[in-house]
């Protein structure tokens, strides 16, 4: 049975209204109470509800029209179940339809188009349905629809659209080269000011592109004056101090966990004294850095989420098909970390001579940028100058660093008695994100039987 | 046999605004246009004498509508001629002060018609005779835009106008058909209805001034309603063809009756919109490229193909308004003293002077659904609004279209006396990325018609002090 869907008293005094919008459309499900026109009186716009449910048979009235109380203005077949009958293919628009709420309340005003598809080309909905004769009156959305198809390059155009950022802002960061759909804005409502631009620039041209984190969106709060406490003295920061500082905050955004373990060299520090010469006379030294290496090569080669790196923008894990070790070298002029590409194909006498190489040149400061770059995985070793244990920070883009303190000889229960072995504390920090806590624990146990009985590690 | 820095085709409010740029940028500047003084089509046919005649229908509605407050004039007697004189004054004094900027500023002005010898030469028809030939490091194209034509409905008859006919006002005639419900048509449609003339407006669409929202243009018909002889939507002009006394036109359109089929007008104006003046003699031949549209391609500096030539204004595309012209200018001139700039507005004002008048800006309701866009829209009425009501005129609606996340005014809407005036303070909430609570909480002054946007926002917050909005009524 159709039911013809009157329009009902709207309150006092009002007997017709505009059309401002229909809400619905033939083959929409309604329920009841569900509003479906937007109607525009002397006193208010008001949305009307549907008086029964139904699925939307025939609409009498337009945008633009005049209507009266009584008037027919739907007509809806067979009361579907409380809406749920057949599934229109406006269903999705239809659920989205607000609920009736206060007549015509600021908040009542809806944007949901169910007569427009929510398409991602929408510019072009836009731009043909404004394509009338009379285009130049059809306002904003036409124009620059057809100010940016006029535009040879108009991919820029989009991001720039509705950014939160005064004219003179969006000037000053186009004069930097930035695109300022790129930068975050500290101000209420995502706005960006002239420092947010600033700040942008500074943390880009600092590597490491942290920008698009959340530091650069953190207020740091000033330093105090520390001149009243007692004397103080500046001193600039030096280059690699700098990079040192942003780098290291940029990493920190990583959650890190840190996985310690102890490894029994006992054997191991035998083999270094059996051995030790063969590698000094080769220009080595054979470390225990330098088996580490060895051992975190094959590792790696097992657990190849340790060799990877986070691509959050494209929702990505890279995984690299190459073995190239960073290892932190402690100089007069800060912390360098150079990179022994290849570790997986090369012996561990060789790892030792180029070690040995690659330390002295960070020492003398002529280290390349491109000795330093390309690692997959950093060990930092403490042991020469002591400690058990530290938490490392991950050497950003790489997902796991390992931590080396100094060996001691411990009491190690075993059988039925303590005995003396040399142990040496291990600490595994890596990027939650893509390791798992069992992993991490697995490849710092693999890490650790290497070294205790590197057969194991062919097994 | 000339040479200049920059050569400026073209001096409306594009063309000068760019001469006048560069040449206080301390360029050596050529401008080169048809009429003997600067300001194009918005000075000398547009923008501004439509604007004298619609003020002076502003008052003889005003004078009219004075008896319902106890003042009667009576009817008014209209001399055409001063009327006429009364505009071209305003006209030759807005024209002639651009020529005096022109001679303050050493601008080489040159009256007559360009065409491009090659892309650093052009060479100038000039209006007295002669021609001159003026090379160049960097042109500015800012030729502007013609009205457009009824595709196969042209006939030659002084009976058949376009804007610029109508702006002559050759008489009051007793009838006019505007055909096209755009701003133009409605504005000269207003001018004439004022003046006497009973005015038929014909829109192909189902609404006067497709594109505007729906909920702006519904204030502006009430008032168009009654002052218009008549109002044919989704009606279409067939032909037409000039008889005894008038033109007869033909119509066609859903639920037309056979009497309306056929009318007879004394004048018709034809407003069906602008097309570009992109055919500039030899500009194809030196690879300037036009879009589909016929407009020239530019990049966001507005360079076109040929990277020493710009352009600028209509005929770059929509919006064809010469307050975005004059930004392009600025861009424009930047960009050939080599600064990184670019046109890039979050809102370019649109302003329709009936009465009342209609102005939007930055995202209108209709873009964010067409988009799929979710905003949240605070509507002020008039009615509630002091001023409003002591200057009667409660036919008004002031809203703001908001992003409902970060709570961004990312359009305003006005319809209203003023909106024109009022749309600005809009236009820089937008650009600013102003929150609404920002609008809310900016004082603004009382009684003034401007209280309304700070209305709209509070309404967004549900605490607006002059609307209250009762729990909604049971109403079936």
């Amino acid at each position: 049975m159709p039911i013809e869907f009157k329009l009902p008293e709207l309150g006092e005094n009002v007997e017709k209204g505009d059309v401002v919008r229909v809400m619905v459309k033939v083959g929409d499900v309604v329920k009841k109470d569900q509003s479906v026109l937007e109607l525009e009186t002397d006193k208010a716009t008001i949305e009307v509800p549907a008086s029964e449910g139904g699925t939307v048979s025939e609409v009498r009235v337009k945008p633009g029209d005049k209507v009266k109380v009584g008037q027919v203005v739907l007509v809806l077949s067979e009361a579907a179940a409380d809406g749920k009958g057949k599934p229109a293919a406006a269903a999705a628009p239809t659920k989205d339809a607000p609920e009736p709420q206060a007549a015509a309340g600021p908040k009542a005003v809806p944007a949901p188009a169910p007569q427009q598809p929510a398409a991602a080309p929408a510019p072009a909905v836009a731009a043909s349905s404004t394509s009338g004769p009379e285009l130049r009156s059809a306002g904003r959305s036409a124009a620059v629809v057809a100010i940016a198809s006029a535009r040879p390059a108009p991919a820029a155009e989009p991001a720039a659209a509705l950014v939160a950022a005064a004219p003179s802002v969006r000037r000053y960061a186009r004069e930097l080269g930035v695109d300022i759909g790129e930068v975050s804005g500290s101000g209420p409502g995502g706005r960006i000011g002239h420092e947010d631009v600033t700040k942008y620039v500074k943390s880009a041209m600092g590597g490491g592109g942290a920008a698009r984190g959340g530091a650069a969106g953190v207020r740091v709060p000033p330093l105090p004056d520390f001149s009243k406490w007692g004397e103080v003295e500046s001193r600039p920061m030096s280059n690699i101090r700098r990079v040192t500082a942003e780098h290291l905050t940029a990493a920190w955004q990583a959650p890190h966990v840190t996985q310690h373990d102890k490894a029994d060299i006992t054997t191991l520090e035998e083999f270094r004294h059996a051995f030790g010469k063969r590698a000094e006379a080769a220009g080595g030294k054979l470390t225990v850095t330098a088996i580490l290496v060895k051992i975190v090569a094959t590792a790696i080669g097992r657990y190849p989420q340790f060799a990877s790196s986070v691509d959050m923008a494209n929702e990505a894990i890279i995984f690299k098909k190459y073995c190239h070790i960073g290892i932190a070298v402690d100089t007069p002029n800060g912390l360098l970390v150079p990179v022994i590409r290849d570790a997986d194909q090369k012996g561990i006498v060789d790892v030792a001579v180029e070690l040995a190489q690659l330390s002295q040149k960070a020492r003398d400061k002529k280290l390349t940028r491109e000795e330093m770059s390309g690692g997959v995985f950093s060990i930092t070793n403490l042991g020469g100058i002591g400690g058990s244990f530290f938490t490392p920070i991950i050497n950003r883009p790489e997902v796991a660093i390992l931590g080396v303190s100094r060996t001691v000889t411990e009491p190690v229960w075993r059988e039925s008695s303590f005995v003396p072995r040399q142990m040496l504390p291990l600490s595994l920090s890596y990027d939650h994100r893509v390791i798992d806590g069992a992993d991490a624990a697995r490849f710092l146990r693999f890490v650790a039987e290497g070294l205790e009985q590197p057969l194991s590690m062919q097994l | 046999m000339s040479s200049t820095q920059v050569v400026v085709i073209g001096a409306g409010p594009g063309g000068y605004a760019a001469a006048f740029r560069a040449a206080d940028m301390g360029l050596q500047v050529t401008l080169v246009d048809p009429q003997p003084n600067p300001g194009g089509v918005c000075t000398y046919v547009g923008c501004i004498p439509s604007k004298a005649l619609l003020h002076v229908a502003k008052v003889i509605s005003e004078a009219h509508h004075a008896s319902a407050w106890g003042i009667t004039y009576g009817e008014p007697k209209i001399d055409v001629n001063k009327l006429r004189a009364f505009k071209a004054n305003v006209v030759q004094k807005l024209t002639g002060g651009l020529g005096q900027l022109v001679k303050h500023r050493k601008v080489a002005y040159l009256q007559g018609m360009a065409s491009f010898v090659d892309a650093r030469t052009i060479k100038v028809d000039l209006t007295n005779g002669g021609a001159e030939t003026v090379t160049f490091e960097h042109a500015i194209i800012a030729s502007g835009s013609r009205p457009a034509a009824v595709p196969g409905l042209s006939i030659d008859s002084p009976r058949v106008m376009d804007s610029t006919g109508a702006l002559d006002l050759p008489d009051i005639p007793n009838s006019l058909l505007v055909v096209g419900g755009g701003y133009i048509g409605l504005e000269m449609g207003s001018v004439y209805a004022a003046l006497g003339t009973k005015v038929t407006v014909v829109e192909m669409t189902a609404g006067l001034l497709p594109g505007a929202d729906r909920d702006l243009v519904t204030v502006l018909n009430r008032r168009m309603e009654p002052l218009m002889h008549r109002i044919m939507l989704n009606t279409r002009v067939t032909g037409m063809k000039e008889v005894k006394d008038g033109v007869k036109v033909e119509f066609s359109g859903e639920g037309l009756k056979d009497a309306d089929k056929s009318q007879t007008f004394d004048r018709v104006l034809v407003s069906v919109g602008r097309k570009p003046n992109s055919a500039v003699p030899g500009l194809d031949k030196i690879g300037v490229a036009l879009n589909q549209r016929g407009f020239i391609q530019v990049d966001q500096t507005l360079r076109t193909a040929v990277p020493n030539l710009f352009a600028i204004g209509d005929v770059v595309g929509d919006p064809m308004l010469a307050h975005k012209a004059s930004h392009e200018a600025g861009v424009a001139v930047e960009a050939i003293l080599g600064k990184k700039v670019a046109f890039e507005p979050q809102a370019i004002p649109a302003v329709v002077f009936t009465d009342p008048e209609i102005a939007w800006c930055g995202l209108t309701e209709t873009d964010a659904a067409a988009q799929g866009r979710k905003v949240e829209v605070a509507k002020f009425p008039w009615a509630a609004l002091g001023r409003a009501v002591a200057i009667d005129r409660t036919d008004g609606l002031t809203k703001l279209v908001i992003d409902p996340e970060t709570e961004r005014v990312l359009g305003v809407g006005i319809a209203g006396a003023g909106a024109g005036e009022l749309i600005a303070e809009g236009v820089l909430a937008v650009e600013m990325g102003a929150l609404a609570a920002d609008v809310g909480l900016t004082i603004h002054p009382h009684p003034t018609l401007s209280e309304t946007l700070m209305e709209a926002a509070e309404v967004f917050y549900g605490h607006s002090t002059h609307v209250f909005r009762p729990k909604k009524r049971a109403t079936s």
